[in-house]
């Protein structure tokens, strides 16, 4: 049944993502490998630019698109409920959470997952990478090139709200061909 | 006064509705609807909230909306505000998803995400690098941040092992430390 399937798969990511937005990124990518059949990592990385250019918490609208690939319509839904239901869950402890984030423990806790977290989210960075810049086991030089640029760009102007630039990547995918 | 439900609703689907990409984007929204607004709680509570929403699972946006509809109107209230916040997404990622289905096949679509999946690469290296300044500061941080992106990229480590992995890392080392200074 898939929609079980989905429901658990994003709720095991709502349950394990922890600092928002990207975080669910390493989830989404283990998830191409172990459910192929509902996304790919080539198509992972057009979700973070549709969700980064559209209304909304970048890892719901990732959940609703993702699950929308998967199964239609109400594989979206069921995946975005999947998501969402560990947080619902979580504050029926609420009363433990009043002072959650001054707890010694939670500190000790997030003392590793701080660099952890971002190292994951590396690792999502690391495939999407492989996936643009190598094209049938050759680097995609014009692809590569494009990278460096664009990453030199962003570093140098970081208030451009990243809309401009996956527009400006959307100009430069059309102009020079650089879908490999 | 006891706080409706479609209130409730109404507000965090507007918050949902008009921040981009989640996190600190939507604190502005968060004050102007349930701060300014609404009055249901004071800006000293939706930051001590916010703070709790980072370190809890899932994602900050939902549990943001999730506590304060708790705390307004109970687990019910927690539910209503969590699907006001996930509307606008589930609508507007539907409809762009099925009419990016039907134009896949365009070789001109097919281009240009070609290079908005550079653009997307390039946005997240910024972003690593903004998160690696505030986390990544010293040696144990250094050495989890490379145990971590090489256990997951290397040799396929899922990371929901990393995760707690990294949480029972986090309590052993804090036991450690208050024992030896004790």
């Amino acid at each position: 049944m898939i929609f079980l399937a989905l429901f658990w798969e994003f709720f095991k990511i709502g349950l394990f993502s922890i600092g928002g937005g990207l975080a669910t990124l390493p989830f989404l990518y283990k998830l191409a490998e172990t459910h192929p059949q509902w996304l790919t990592a080539a198509q992972i990385a057009d979700m973070v630019a549709i969700s980064e250019s559209t209304p909304g918490p970048l890892g719901i609208n990732m959940a609703t698109y993702a699950g929308y690939h998967a199964a239609g319509l109400f594989g979206g839904l069921v995946a975005t409920v999947g998501e969402v239901t560990p947080s619902v869950i979580i504050i029926l402890i609420a009363r433990f959470l009043e002072n959650f984030d001054k707890n010694q423990y939670v500190g000790d806790a997030f003392w590793a997952l701080r660099p952890t977290v971002v190292g994951l989210i590396t690792f999502a960075g690391l495939r999407l990478l492989s996936i643009v810049v190598w094209s049938a086991g050759s680097l995609n030089l014009p692809a590569s090139i494009a990278f460096a640029l664009f990453v030199v760009l962003v570093l140098r102007f970081k208030k451009v709200h990243p809309l401009v630039w996956i527009a400006l990547g959307a100009g430069a995918g059309i102009l020079f061909n650089l879908g490999g | 006064m006891k706080v409706r439900l479609i209130d409730l609703y109404i507000a965090f689907f507007k918050i949902g509705g008009l921040t981009f990409g989640g996190g600190y984007a939507m604190l502005p929204m968060l004050q102007r609807e349930v701060i300014d607004k609404h009055g249901w709680a004071t800006i000293e509570e939706v930051l001590d909230i916010y703070a709790i929403g980072q370190c809890t699972p899932g994602i900050i946006a939902v549990n943001t909306a999730t506590m304060i509809g708790y705390r307004k109107r109970g687990v019910l209230g927690a539910i209503v505000a969590t699907l006001g916040e996930i509307t606008p997404s589930v609508v507007i990622i539907t409809l762009l998803a099925s009419v990016l289905t039907q134009v896949k096949d365009s070789v001109w679509v097919a281009r240009a995400f070609g290079g908005i999946r550079i653009a997307v690469c390039a946005l997240i290296v910024q972003s690593i690098i903004t998160l690696a300044k505030k986390s990544v500061v010293d040696l144990p941080s250094i050495l989890l941040y490379i145990a971590s992106t090489a256990l997951t990229f290397f040799l396929g480590v899922s990371p929901i092992a990393i995760v707690v992995l990294a949480i029972l890392c986090g309590l052993l080392v804090g036991w450690t430390k208050r024992r030896s200074s004790t």
